[in-house]
């Protein structure tokens, strides 16, 4: 007997008025994951694409993929030097598994049963949208965040920040982005500060323990790049070998998705270029006026630029829709977030928060945008 | 050319079965079926009763609302069966063909000597008015209206859409006539589109008393009026165009020059389920039925398609040739499920322009690979999500995701500003193929320019 007359027997008791009717849409969930369903067009168009949202979701995941895997060695790597641990290559892969596993457990199993549940109680299909939401936020979290916290946070990002609008495809802010905001400015002291970013090193402080202490902190400096940008080679920022959120500091495994993205045209080229031009126009001109001595380029490998432009600023739900509008959409965010890098000293990395509200004003650029372009058009035709 | 509108936008289906250039058979139908449904917004009055015996050319129905406007039978014969639906809505009118194709004489006429109102009274008599539609909407052109202009087409980029060129050739003669007629009927001419490959091959380049308009864009929908007009005079509100298609022009053009009804064309029969596709000659009314040597005992599997096999109406295996169209698409009915397509690295059956697959890498390698395309739906139906997707096979200075808004919010002033005067359901058909949100982006327009009918009544 094959999967596909397994589910043919099971189905009859999830459809509407089974005796498991209740579950119908979770079901469907695990059934169209499994299969393409057999449902033919009914309207316009007879035949259609292969492609589905399903298969777009995929790629955004595979492209997170190579940021994940170094995240994951990079937890461990940075624990074993501020510890001294004396681990090997698999000794710090099998830390950083230890660390971050929990963190996509915990996303995963919140965020998805809201999805579902979401998806029951008005009788929708489950949206794939959360598979890529769940797979970036633990990516951009310190990596000691406590899972409580995390939970809350998915799981306010998820009701308020999709659900609430009618699910993927309706939300104004990217939800990933929207979770850490929340942690942000509900838990500071978790998020921001020296002590956070590397795994272990909060707690060891506070209580005197941890797991896999070592020979405990000697002379341990958990700065970020953002906070001491003279304290790492440009190497180091490259290769992403330094404390930060899990999956953000490796400037190479971000362009190797970025790659995938641009490839597979998943993400818009657009929007991460004029990011990049808006963070160096603005580094620029700060360094030209000598308001900072860090040269422009190298806010682009600091922090959580990159991984913002590629993965999220391109979230293609809550960025400008318009061809135009997202050249100015994805400036005007690379811009931002070097400001608020370079003038606010309190909160050193303005990624988010610039995306945040470049979400927020995304439909009104596509509204000039379009108000532009409707003139124009007008005007040729009088011409005419 | 200097002055060739350059389109870069669109997309050429690889479907298998295009129609080899050889016409198989002459067909008069047993059986015709008149469906007041192809046209749109028409509320037929009905002429005849069943029983009734009726020439080619014989009014069947009119429309309700000019009843000048006249419907008339494709074939000589006896009304058979009037076909009614819920309400009493007249579904068909079946006439039976008694095969000896005898016409109402209508009189052979000079063109040049006629005045616009003659020509006008000619058409709406015979039944051949219908052939000119109005935009905006697509409606049956109102005969009480001069429009800008008259626009047709000498090229087709829908899938496996018969070459205009083969279909019309020996009509040489009966287009030039019917362009004579039409021109008295606007003052903006008859624009003719022409592709680059026939601007200087076709027959139909030799045509007087046209406006020609050249074409660089080899990529549907680069062939479809709406998108040529947008890029040649675009229609603002109050404007109305009127279009034509070439084998219809040629229909027009025996009215005057022989003096009958004569609608008899050469119809491809396509699509992957077609055995042996190829051209036929036959009448529109034409029922899947009559054509079984072409699908033979499978019409469970297929779905009968009058038109192309994106913006074609789903005729079933009882259904008839739509008055308009000249192809037949028989695809496959995809009912099966496939265990993990999308996650699939590759899908060598099925065809995707989008470049999470990588037939785009394929089209490089073998370009003459086709397709046998079903009509599976390939994923569920979701909410919009991927921004650029429409852009890319639409070329027209339209934001059509902002437009399809507007039409699912019923916002009258929106579809305005965003263009529904320029568009009808087809433009927006390759949008509707490449979404892979699933959106039914065509019966959302549809139900807009249903909207719009409605309410500027």
């Amino acid at each position: 007997m094959n999967a596909r007359n397994i589910v043919d027997k099971i189905k009859p008791a999830f459809e509407k008025g089974g005796k498991l009717g209740w579950l119908h849409s979770t079901f469907d969930a695990f059934e169209t994951f499994m299969f393409v369903p057999n449902t033919v067009t009914k309207k316009g168009s007879h035949v259609r694409d292969c492609v589905d949202i399903k298969r777009v979701m995929i790629i955004m995941v595979l492209a997170l993929v190579p940021a994940f895997l170094f995240g994951v060695w990079n937890t461990g790597y940075q624990h074993n030097l501020a510890f001294g641990c004396g681990w090997n290559f698999w000794g710090q892969v099998g830390y950083g598994l230890l660390k971050v596993i929990p963190l996509y457990l915990v996303t995963y199993i919140v965020g998805l049963a809201i999805e579902f549940a979401s998806a029951q109680i008005r009788g929708h299909e489950v949206n794939e949208g959360y598979l890529v939401t769940g797979f970036i936020l633990p990516l951009i979290v310190p990596v000691d965040v406590p899972l409580w916290m995390l939970a809350v946070a998915t799981a306010f990002a998820v009701i308020f920040g999709k659900e609430v609008f009618g699910g993927t495809g309706m939300n104004i802010w990217n939800p990933a982005l929207l979770a850490r905001a929340f942690l942000f400015f509900s838990y500071p002291s978790k998020m921001s500060g020296d002590n956070v970013w590397v795994g272990g090193v909060e707690n060891f402080m506070n209580n005197g323990k941890c797991w896999f202490a070592g020979n405990g902190l000697d002379g341990f400096s958990g700065a970020t790049p953002l906070a001491n940008p003279d304290g790492y080679s440009v190497l180091d920022l490259i290769l992403g070998t330094t404390p930060g959120a899990v999956g953000e500091t490796c400037v190479i495994a971000i362009a190797l998705g970025a790659i995938l993205l641009l490839f597979t045209g998943v993400a818009s080229w657009k929007i991460m270029v004029s990011s990049i031009l808006g963070g160096l126009f603005v580094g620029g001109l700060a360094q030209a006026f000598g308001a900072t001595a860090v040269p422009c380029w190298q806010h682009l490998v600091m922090g959580g630029f990159l991984f913002g432009s590629v993965f999220m600023a391109t979230d293609p739900v809550t960025a400008a829709q318009t061809e135009c509008g997202k050249w100015i959409y994805g400036f005007l965010v690379g811009a931002l977030a070097i400001t608020v890098r370079l003038f606010n000293p309190g909160y050193a990395e303005g990624m988010m928060l610039a995306i945040l509200l470049m979400n927020t004003f995304a439909p009104l650029i596509d509204h000039y945008v379009i108000e532009a372009s409707i003139k124009k058009q007008s005007k040729k035709a009088r011409i005419a | 050319m200097s002055n060739n509108i350059h389109l870069k936008q669109g997309l050429n289906l690889p479907i298998s079965g295009a129609a080899d250039q050889k016409t198989k058979k002459v067909l008069v139908p047993d059986v015709v079926a008149l469906k007041p449904s192809d046209f749109r917004g028409l509320v037929p009055r009905l002429l005849v009763k069943e029983g009734d015996a009726v020439l080619a050319g014989s009014p069947v129905f009119a429309d309700k609302m000019s009843q000048n406007i006249l419907f008339t039978s494709p074939v000589s014969g006896v009304v058979s069966e009037v076909v009614r639906g819920e309400k009493r809505k007249l579904l068909e009118i079946r006439i039976k063909s008694d095969r000896k194709q005898e016409y109402v004489d209508f009189g052979v006429k000079k063109v040049d000597e006629m005045s616009a109102a003659e020509i006008k009274a000619a058409l709406l008599e015979s039944g051949l008015w219908p052939c000119l539609l109005q935009r905006p909407y697509g409606i049956v052109a109102n005969p009480e209206l001069k429009p800008k202009a008259i626009f047709t087409t000498a090229f087709t980029t829908a899938p496996l859409a018969p070459e205009v060129d083969f279909v019309v050739k020996d009509e040489f003669a009966n287009i030039q006539t019917a362009i004579n007629a039409l021109s008295k009927l606007t003052d903006g001419g008859v624009h003719v589109s022409f592709s680059t490959d026939n601007a200087c091959s076709s027959v139909l380049s030799r045509l007087e008393n046209i406006i020609p308009h050249v074409f660089e864009a080899s990529k549907h929908p680069a062939g479809n009026l709406g998108i040529q007009i947008h890029h040649i005079s675009p229609i603002r509100k109050g404007e109305t165009v009127w279009t034509v298609t070439m084998p219809m022009l040629a229909a027009i053009g025996k009215l005057f020059n022989k003096g009958r009804y004569d609608v008899m064309r050469k119809v491809a029969v396509t699509g992957p389920m077609a055995i042996n596709p190829c051209f036929i000659e036959t009448l529109p009314g034409l029922r899947m039925n009559e054509i079984q040597e072409f699908y033979g005992n499978v019409a469970d599997e297929i779905r009968f398609v009058s038109g192309d096999c994106l913006s074609g109406r789903n005729i079933g295996p009882e259904g008839a040739l739509s008055f308009m169209d000249n192809q037949i698409t028989l695809l496959h009915e995809g009912r099966e499920y496939e265990g993990f397509g999308w996650a699939k690295p590759f899908r060598f059956n099925q065809f995707s322009s989008n470049h999470t697959y990588f037939h785009w890498l394929l089209g490089w390698l073998c370009p003459d690979k086709k397709y046998d395309m079903d009509t599976n739906l390939h994923g569920g139906e979701r909410a919009f999500v991927v921004s650029d997707v429409y852009g890319k096979v639409l070329p027209m200075h339209l934001f059509p995701v902002y437009l399809a808004k507007a039409c699912l919010a019923g916002d009258i002033d929106k579809m305005e500003k965003y263009g529904i005067y320029e568009v009808l359901e087809e433009d927006f058909a390759l949008c509707e193929y490449v979404c892979p949100s699933k959106i039914d982006i065509q019966a959302i327009i549809s139900d807009g320019i249903d909207l719009m009918l409605k309410e500027m009544a």
